[in-house]
């Protein structure tokens, strides 16, 4: 290689070891950067979704964005849209450094990145048409059943299908909106998923009364902000925002703000009221994975 | 980066590497991503076939009734097909036909999602065959068509019985890349949650984290299977060619 | 049954535009780095070197056998590994079109390099000028001239395939028609206009290409 590519290739090495290095602080990096990178998703209402034109709104959305005016006061937010395949590398590498969607904690995904205090909590039950018969996994048997490709759902339905002796179809929607068109139009008797997800596409349909929410619950999935490994500070940051906003009602008004008040779009309440979990957890915040809730 | 082939081996839900690779399957029984894989084949073979029909039936019917020299009504028809099938991505057609024809339409309400599949991947294809056979048609000079009506046939009985037996010989060659062009477009349908191939890519790929070793199988079966269609196709070519009879396309192959 | 009342022009501007950008983009930035690399690639088909005509030929012919949504999986898995940090599926987009054209446009330039009568690469060699000289000078003009409409469909049939960067999520047209129908809970309104959208810029240009074919071909 000529002297001068060697050079160019050296500064480059060490400038990515510089920003490499970076990883492990992201207030640093942030402020270094000038800006800071939340990861949200489009279509995950009422916790994370755009209005278009760049613009994203939601309960958590709106929670990060106080936390980062809180913890990186004067530092200018950019916006990225993640989704369920691409969130967890995103916030590993770097491109991402705050994800604010609807993220479960596990133990698993806890290899890879770390999560804040548990904000919301979602129980995966199964909608249903409001005339079907079907009361609980059991009466699944022999119908087709939807659900998302990528969530956690998937592994959760096989799972179940294999513990009760049970078969049943499985048909996969390549987003909610496209797994609740399934049940909707009948090609699936029963849509599984977070039932925060099923009450919002059940309230945005043209006729909500001919849905319900049925079934025992399926798993308990603590739904976490995102961020980096092996950045404690970063976390301490957060954790302690949250910990604040849970203690003085904040928390609570948000909640109210996002679930049970008529939102844009289309002005619809989603009006899901907080959990019995959640709300203990607004008393006792903790960061425990899935695992824990579900032993 | 080793790649890491004992991942066909695992069982899909409990990741165990199963022995002798194949599963027992059943509801109770292991499933490994060997078993994924070939039922993925299988299922993309049963797609661009049954597609592949009905895009050969339609797009001859259409191409025929382009050419008919007395039935402009039928030429405009045949048209307005075309045109309405090549100018819409035949993603958005398959998002049609699954989500809002048999929601529109009644009849296709409980049509099993192969079917809409087949139908929405055969009549996009049915539009480039039904420009093929009018070109292969018009190929034939026009001495063939004026020998056949002075034979004393009548327009149905001359185009089956003088061309299109040559048109259909003329266009083997862009009827063999229209075949691949099926099997490879087949992919859409991961779209819709059918289980072929590049859904199979995609899910086990996420899955296992083994993208790398996934992808090579999966392409690799794709190339073979491309490369089988064009030895049937050429084999096909042969039996049915009428020695001494030279093309006049021009174009093409 | 239908609803199309959500659909005003302020969402078409909030969720459509920015894709429709995208897409014509891709399209354009696609053909043509399809058509420089594509002729790159058909001059080494043709060059008479056996191991470039191997290479060359090893790449259009895999190319073409493997579905364009397979390459779209493939580069977004291996590009962020080659150049050792994740770009986004944009760009991912734009890297996977390009090389993916280029085997079609090779296809199409060297049919229309070998239509071009023998005659006159003799004739430019009898002139004096090298292999180079000729193809720059006397060839590549009259080929391309004569492959402008099947370029331009090419073209088309490009943008129509914009639309399966769906599958890494890309911004492009598709993709915001899809997050509208999601937000707004109108997805069958929102595929709808999304194929009438499709339809009318494909037409469009269909008959404009109907159109420079009359003018451009070279009557011999």
């Amino acid at each position: 290689m000529k002297k001068k590519h060697l050079l160019a290739f050296a500064l480059a090495a060490l400038a990515a070891t510089g920003a490499f290095a970076q990883l492990n602080d992201t207030l640093a990096k942030a402020k270094a950067a000038g800006k800071v990178v939340m990861g949200t998703r489009e279509s995950s209402a009422p916790l994370a979704y755009t209005l278009g034109n760049n613009q994203f709104v939601g309960y958590h959305v709106e929670l990060c964005q106080r936390i980062l005016k809180a913890v990186l006061p004067g530092v200018p937010v950019e916006y990225v849209a993640v989704t369920s395949a691409n969130r967890i590398p995103l916030v590993q590498n770097g491109t991402v450094d705050i994800e604010c969607g609807s993220t479960t904690n596990n133990v698993a995904r806890q290899k890879d990145v770390a999560f804040a205090l548990t904000t919301y909590v979602t129980e995966v039950r199964t909608a249903v048409k409001a005339n079907s018969k079907i009361k609980s996994v059991a009466d699944l048997n022999g119908k087709t059943v939807a659900t998302t490709t990528g969530t956690t759902s998937v592994a959760l339905l096989r799972k179940n299908k294999r513990g009760q002796g049970i078969q049943f179809n499985e048909v996969y929607g390549k987003d909610h909106a496209d797994s609740f068109l399934l049940l909707e139009s009948g090609r699936a008797d029963a849509f599984v998923m977070d039932d925060n997800i099923l009450a919002g596409l059940i309230a945005g349909s043209k006729n909500p009364k001919d849905f319900k929410i049925v079934g025992e619950t399926l798993n308990v999935e603590p739904i976490a902000i995102m961020v980096r490994k092996d950045d404690p500070k970063f976390k301490a940051a957060v954790d302690d925002y949250i910990r604040k906003a849970m203690k003085d009602g904040e928390i609570k008004l948000l909640y109210n703000k996002w679930f049970m008040q008529p939102i844009p779009p289309k002005n619809v309440a989603v009006n899901l009221p907080m959990g019995s979990i959640l709300t203990e957890l607004v008393k006792n915040p903790n960061d425990k994975p899935a695992e824990d809730f579900n032993k | 980066m080793a790649l890491d082939w004992q991942v066909f081996c695992q069982d899909t839900i409990e990741r165990t590497v199963v022995a002798g690779c194949f599963g027992t399957g059943g509801a109770r029984g292991t499933q490994t991503y060997l078993d994924w894989l070939i039922a993925a084949w299988g299922q993309t073979v049963l797609v661009s076939a049954l597609s592949l029909v009905v895009a050969l039936v339609v797009g001859s019917i259409i191409g025929t009734i382009r050419t008919l020299p007395e039935s402009p009504l039928l030429v405009r028809i045949g048209n307005v097909w075309v045109e309405f099938f090549r100018n819409i991505p035949l993603l958005v057609q398959l998002f049609l036909w699954y989500h809002v024809v048999p929601v529109l339409f009644p009849f296709f309400a409980d049509t099993p999602k192969l079917a809409l599949v087949v139908t929405a991947l055969g009549l996009f294809t049915s539009a480039r065959i039904a420009e093929q056979v009018r070109a292969g048609v018009q190929a034939l000079p026009r001495g063939q068509r004026y020998a056949g009506m002075a034979l004393g046939f009548t327009t149905p009985q001359y185009y089956r019985y003088v061309l299109l037996p040559m048109a259909f010989r003329i266009i083997v060659p862009p009827l063999t890349s229209e075949a691949m062009n099926i099997f490879k477009n087949s992919s859409v349908a991961f779209a819709v949650s059918i289980t072929e191939l590049t859904f199979f890519a995609q899910q086990a790929g996420e899955e296992t984290a083994r993208g790398i070793e996934i992808y090579l199988a999966v392409t690799a079966l794709y190339v073979v299977s491309a490369f089988a269609i064009n030895r049937v196709m050429a084999v096909i070519e042969k039996r049915a060619r009428v020695p001494g009879f030279v093309a006049s396309t021009g174009g093409g192959h | 049954m239908l609803d199309f009342s959500v659909f005003t022009p302020e969402v078409f501007k909030a969720y459509i535009l920015q894709g429709l950008y995208f897409s014509f983009l891709l399209t354009l930035v696609a053909t043509l780095g399809g058509i420089v690399f594509g002729t790159a690639l058909a001059l080494l088909r043709l060059s008479g070197v056996k191991a470039l005509e191997l290479v060359a030929a090893t790449y259009v012919n895999g190319m073409r056998s493997i579905p364009l949504l397979m390459v779209l999986l493939w580069f977004f898995l291996m590009v962020p590994f080659i150049i050792g940090r994740p770009i986004g599926a944009e760009l991912t987009a734009v890297i996977t079109f390009i090389a993916f054209e280029a085997a079609y446009f090779s296809e199409i330039v060297r049919a229309g390099i070998q239509s071009i009568p023998r005659g006159q690469v003799y004739a430019g060699q009898a002139l004096g000028m090298s292999y180079g000289q000729n193809m720059r000078l006397v060839i590549l003009p009259q080929a391309f001239r004569n492959m402008i409409p099947v370029f331009l469909t090419q073209t088309i049939i490009l943008f129509q395939d914009t639309s399966l960067v769906y599958i890494i999520t890309a911004h492009d047209l598709l993709h915001g028609f899809t997050v509208a129908g999601n937000n707004l809970s109108r997805p069958r309104e929102s595929y709808i206009l999304a194929a009438v959208l499709y339809f009318v810029i494909c037409f469009s240009l269909s008959w404009t290409v109907k159109r420079v074919q009359q003018k451009v071909a070279i009557i011999r």
